[in-house]
């Protein structure tokens, strides 16, 4: 027995060593890529146990992490609430973090390459290594504006605001929004709950509406349109453009009609400015079929459609359709065919035409700190393209002034005393039996523009009635009227 | 590996000193990870360092002195090993119940029960047991004559989870349990020594016949149909603790304790053989039909992915992370986070090692284990009588085996199975059953070393040497 006794031990010497290799494979050669695996609860847990960074606006920490004498030592608190939620978006231990906590999270956890020295000098000094801060461009009034006027509306909406000379947004707002707190808890059941609670919310308030829903543009796409026929070199802001009540269409006996069936001006012609002015939908529908979907197309894709930027958070790209054909290119030409846009997007258009025909590369983040305050990143303008002629932008600012200005213009609800705005208003027809969403961009003050919006209020009805007077409290609260 | 070097002239030496210094070695072991935890939790000594570390000093001593007059010959590195995997694993525990309190506290709840003061009760009562089977088996041949007492014991209680209703036997859908109020027993670990009794008793009986006929195919002499007989029963009863208890570990763990003994005694290669060939039907048998044993190896096989990792593998996956934390040198004692694996205090008590300790302490452990194995087969070797050589070879091979499973399963080497580590997981069962074995193989190794009454002293057995020929 004892041969067999001997063969044991070495089956057993050998089960052992197998033991030993792979143990050592996995805590020595497999150990640092089992480590970055974002499954590992450790690094969560380590995570908290420091400082992370704030999200600033202005001064002001819109998110922040405030000490507890639980095991997880640090608790996230969102003291910007649902107003800034699509900004900061949540920091969860039981969900994937998202928006400016996902995208930033490297300086906020205090990870990021640029922190190494940072880290290295907390480690020999024996300092509890903190996250580094994240300013953001946003304005506190404009988003407070926003925020509080589309809760007024009551409906969902969103709003964006952007410097149009620099790209900056100075705000977004999503409404309905959520408290980014509850779903921050140190409790990941409770997190977890009130996650699947907003899941199953009709309104989706966990939805970025300003960046991450498109919608048909309406009629704040004729901007667009007017673009490119001013750029066709065809049409001039005085050119006179045919008005019928009704606009036969090619291949089908449909006919295009005004909003409400109205009557655009006397004789049948009026001029490219009173048919911005007064948002002819028979007249647009014209030049749409004479400028054709290829050049409608390119003209938006210039203002960014197609694109899909970060800001740092992903923006879902909006969508003009150039392979509209026949009939359905007067469509295009009114922002009703099968065009999308986010309400950024329309921001852009806006902010495009104010800014000398060039638009910026927009931007949520100004500067990242250090957890000492020095400045590690600070944000460069950057022009994303030249949408149109400094010449088209000056003849398309003076045409959208008439929109506000004008006794007929549609967005006389956004003027300003004492300030000229810039303005297109939409009233974009959607699913059969509901109210139109209602859309407004505008700039102001048209000679030197601070800041463009694009106002979405779903369901609205008429843009100038719901969506104009939410972007003038915006426009206001950055200019400083009343 | 140690080797005793046979004196021709001297009577040979009892080496009861070495064990006493290599039990105090242990026992600094434990109290200096014991100091350790507590330096991590609060930066200073633990409260109980004087009064527990008395205790456990005092324990590990008379376990000690028992040893020197029941069994004087025995084996001198079987009990510190022992001693030094039963105190590591308690320090282990007590390091999850302060982890698991701070986490109750955190959620605001009332801390439950400890863990450690318990184990240390079962510590206690496991050594009493040892004691009593050195005072009760003072020669270890005399169990051969409880061959079927020992198998009728260990059938009934390898089947009476099976039998009682699912309430009294089933936790975290293994049925392996026996469970009345607040009282409960795993007996397949008690039902795997009765039957490593019966196996030894039953073939030292039939080896010869089970050895010598047959005919010879393809150079293999292959045994008699007739008598396949009792490696089929075997095999059968195994796929029927596996279906019917679900438990995996044990249906492997018993029939590669048969098949081993079975060689041991015949030492014919055939029926590795058949074992092998059954093992994989069986295993095939059970990855297609046994929707359990096919999950467990679902989640082995991809247990990074996104479909299991946050559900079925989160232990197993948890547990590897915290392996791979803990590198070589480990985060510490009392400094990582092994409480974020689930059941860390059992079935994951090697990846709490592996994460704390680190590579370094995963190895001591291990050739810890390695040294019982090894001391146990040698002591099987130094033996004079069959049937002590057949047990003690079955004895020591199951623990390999064992720890084998247990901590192949924990570190994702094979699929997952739900064994507890011998002498460390926490849990009466295991730790009463692992100082049974023990004392077992104490007793034989005793034997073995012990001069034959009247014979002239001399090496015992030159042979006993070395335990792998070279």
């Amino acid at each position: 027995m004892n041969h067999a006794l001997r063969m044991v031990a070495a089956a057993a010497l050998v089960m052992f060593v197998a033991l030993l290799v792979n143990s050592n494979i996995l805590q020595v050669g497999e150990a640092s890529s089992l480590r970055a695996n974002p499954h590992d609860v450790r690094v969560l847990y380590s995570e908290y146990s420091h400082q992370r960074g704030p999200i600033l606006v202005g001064g002001k920490e819109i998110a922040k992490s405030v000490a507890t004498n639980d095991s997880l030592k640090y608790l996230r608190t969102y003291p910007g609430g649902d107003v800034y939620a699509p900004v900061t978006g949540f920091y969860s231990l039981a969900l994937s973090d998202s928006a400016l906590e996902q995208a930033e999270d490297p300086i906020l956890a205090g990870t990021d390459d640029r922190l190494f020295l940072n880290r290295i000098s907390d480690e020999i000094t024996g300092r509890t290594p903190k996250g580094g801060s994240v300013v953001t461009t946003l304005n506190a009034k404009a988003q407070q504006a926003a925020y509080d006027g589309l809760k007024a509306s009551g409906h969902p909406g969103a709003a964006v605001a952007i410097d149009p000379s620099t790209g900056a947004i100075l705000a977004m707002v999503s409404y309905p929004s959520y408290d980014p707190s509850v779903l921050s808890t140190h409790n990941s059941r409770a997190d977890t709950q009130a996650y699947h609670r907003l899941l199953r919310d009709p309104d989706n308030p966990l939805l970025n509406r300003a960046i991450n829903q498109t919608y048909p543009p309406g009629s704040t796409f004729k901007v667009v349109t007017t673009a490119a026929a001013l750029s066709s070199g065809k049409y001039t802001p005085t050119t006179l453009v045919p008005a019928p009540n009704a606009l036969s269409l090619p291949q089908t006996s449909h006919q295009l009609t005004n909003f409400a069936g109205e009557t655009c001006g006397p004789g049948g012609q009026i001029t490219l400015t009173v048919a911005l002015t007064v948002s002819c939908n028979t007249a647009y529908g014209g030049i749409g079929l004479k400028l054709g979907a290829a050049a409608l197309s390119r003209q938006a894709k210039l203002f960014g459609f197609g694109q899909a930027p970060k800001i740092p958070l992903q923006v879902s790209a909006s969508h003009f359709s150039d392979n509209a054909t026949g009939p359905n290119v007067a469509f295009s030409a009114i922002g009703q065919y099968d065009d999308s846009v986010s309400p950024l997007q329309m921001a852009m258009v806006a902010s495009g035409i104010a800014n000398d025909g060039i638009v910026m590369k927009p931007y949520l983040v100004a500067q990242t700190r250090a957890p000492n305050a020095s400045v590690l990143t600070t944000a460069h303008p950057k022009e994303l393209d030249r949408a149109v002629s400094s010449q088209v932008a000056h003849e398309l600012t003076t045409m959208m002034e008439q929109v506000v200005a004008a006794s007929d213009g549609t967005g006389r609800a956004a003027a300003i005393s004492g300030v000229q705005v810039a303005a297109k208003t939409g009233t974009a027809q959607n699913a059969t039996g509901q109210q139109s969403h209602a859309w407004f961009i505008s700039f102001a003050p048209a000679a030197q523009p601070k800041l463009a919006v694009a106002v979405i209020v779903e369901h609205g009805g008429q843009g100038g009635v719901a969506a104009a007077p939410i972007a003038r409290s915006v426009m206001c609260a950055v200019l400083g009227c009343s | 590996m140690y080797a005793v070097t046979g004196n021709v002239a001297a009577p040979p030496s009892t080496r009861r000193g070495t064990e006493l210094a290599l039990v105090l070695l242990a026992v600094v072991l434990t109290l200096t990870a014991f100091t350790s935890v507590s330096a991590a939790e609060s930066s200073a000594l633990p409260s109980g360092l004087l009064t527990d570390g008395l205790g456990f000093t005092a324990v590990a001593v008379l376990t000690h002195l028992v040893v020197r007059r029941l069994a004087p010959y025995a084996d001198p590195v079987l009990l510190p090993a022992a001693i030094a995997l039963n105190g590591l694993g308690l320090v282990v525990i007590h390091r999850l119940d302060l982890a698991y309190a701070a986490s109750a506290k955190a959620a605001g709840q009332a801390p439950g029960h400890a863990d450690a003061p318990l184990q240390l009760v079962w510590t206690v009562i496991g050594i009493l047991a040892f004691v009593a089977v050195l005072l009760i088996v003072k020669d270890h041949t005399r169990l051969q004559g409880l061959t079927y007492t020992a198998m009728a014991v260990g059938l009934v209680l390898l089947v009476l989870p099976a039998l009682l209703p699912a309430s009294h036997s089933t936790v975290n859908g293994a049925r392996i349990w026996i469970r009345f109020g607040g009282f409960s027993f795993q007996p397949g670990e008690l039902a795997k020594l009765a039957l490593e009794v019966f196996f030894a008793g039953y073939l030292v009986r039939k080896r010869e016949l089970l050895a010598l006929a047959g005919r010879k195919v393809l150079g293999v002499t292959l045994p008699r149909g007739r008598d396949l007989g009792p490696v089929l029963a075997a095999w059968a009863a195994s796929l029927l603790v596996l279906t019917r208890e679900s438990d995996l570990g044990s249906s492997l763990l018993f029939f590669g304790i048969f098949v081993a003994m079975l060689y041991i005694a015949t030492e014919r290669k055939s029926w590795l053989l058949i074992g092998l060939v059954l093992f994989l039907a069986g295993s095939l048998i059970a990855y297609r039909y046994v929707g359990h044993v096919h999950e467990r190896v679902q989640i082995w096989l991809h247990a990074f992915n996104p479909h299991y990792v946050d559900g079925q593998s989160y232990q197993l996956v948890q547990g590897l992370f915290g392996q791979a934390t803990g590198g070589i040198f480990g985060t510490g004692l009392g400094q990582g986070r092994p409480d974020l694996v689930p059941f860390a205090n059992t079935d994951f008590i090697a990846s709490t090692i592996g994460e704390e300790l680190g590579l370094v302490g995963i190895m001591a452990v291990l050739t810890l284990y390695l040294l019982i194995t090894m001391r146990g087969l040698r002591a099987a070797i130094g033996t004079r009588d069959d049937f002590g050589k057949l047990l003690a070879g079955g004895l020591a091979f199951g623990f390999a085996l064992q720890v084998f499973v247990q901590v192949g399963g924990v570190t994702r080497l094979i699929p997952l199975t739900g064994l507890t580590l011998p002498s460390m997981s926490y849990g009466g069962s295991s730790l009463i059953s692992s100082w049974i074995l023990l004392a077992l193989l104490i007793r034989i190794s005793d034997a073995g070393r012990r001069p034959a009454p009247g014979a002239a002293t001399g090496p015992v057995d030159e042979s006993a040497t070395m335990v792998v020929r070279q």
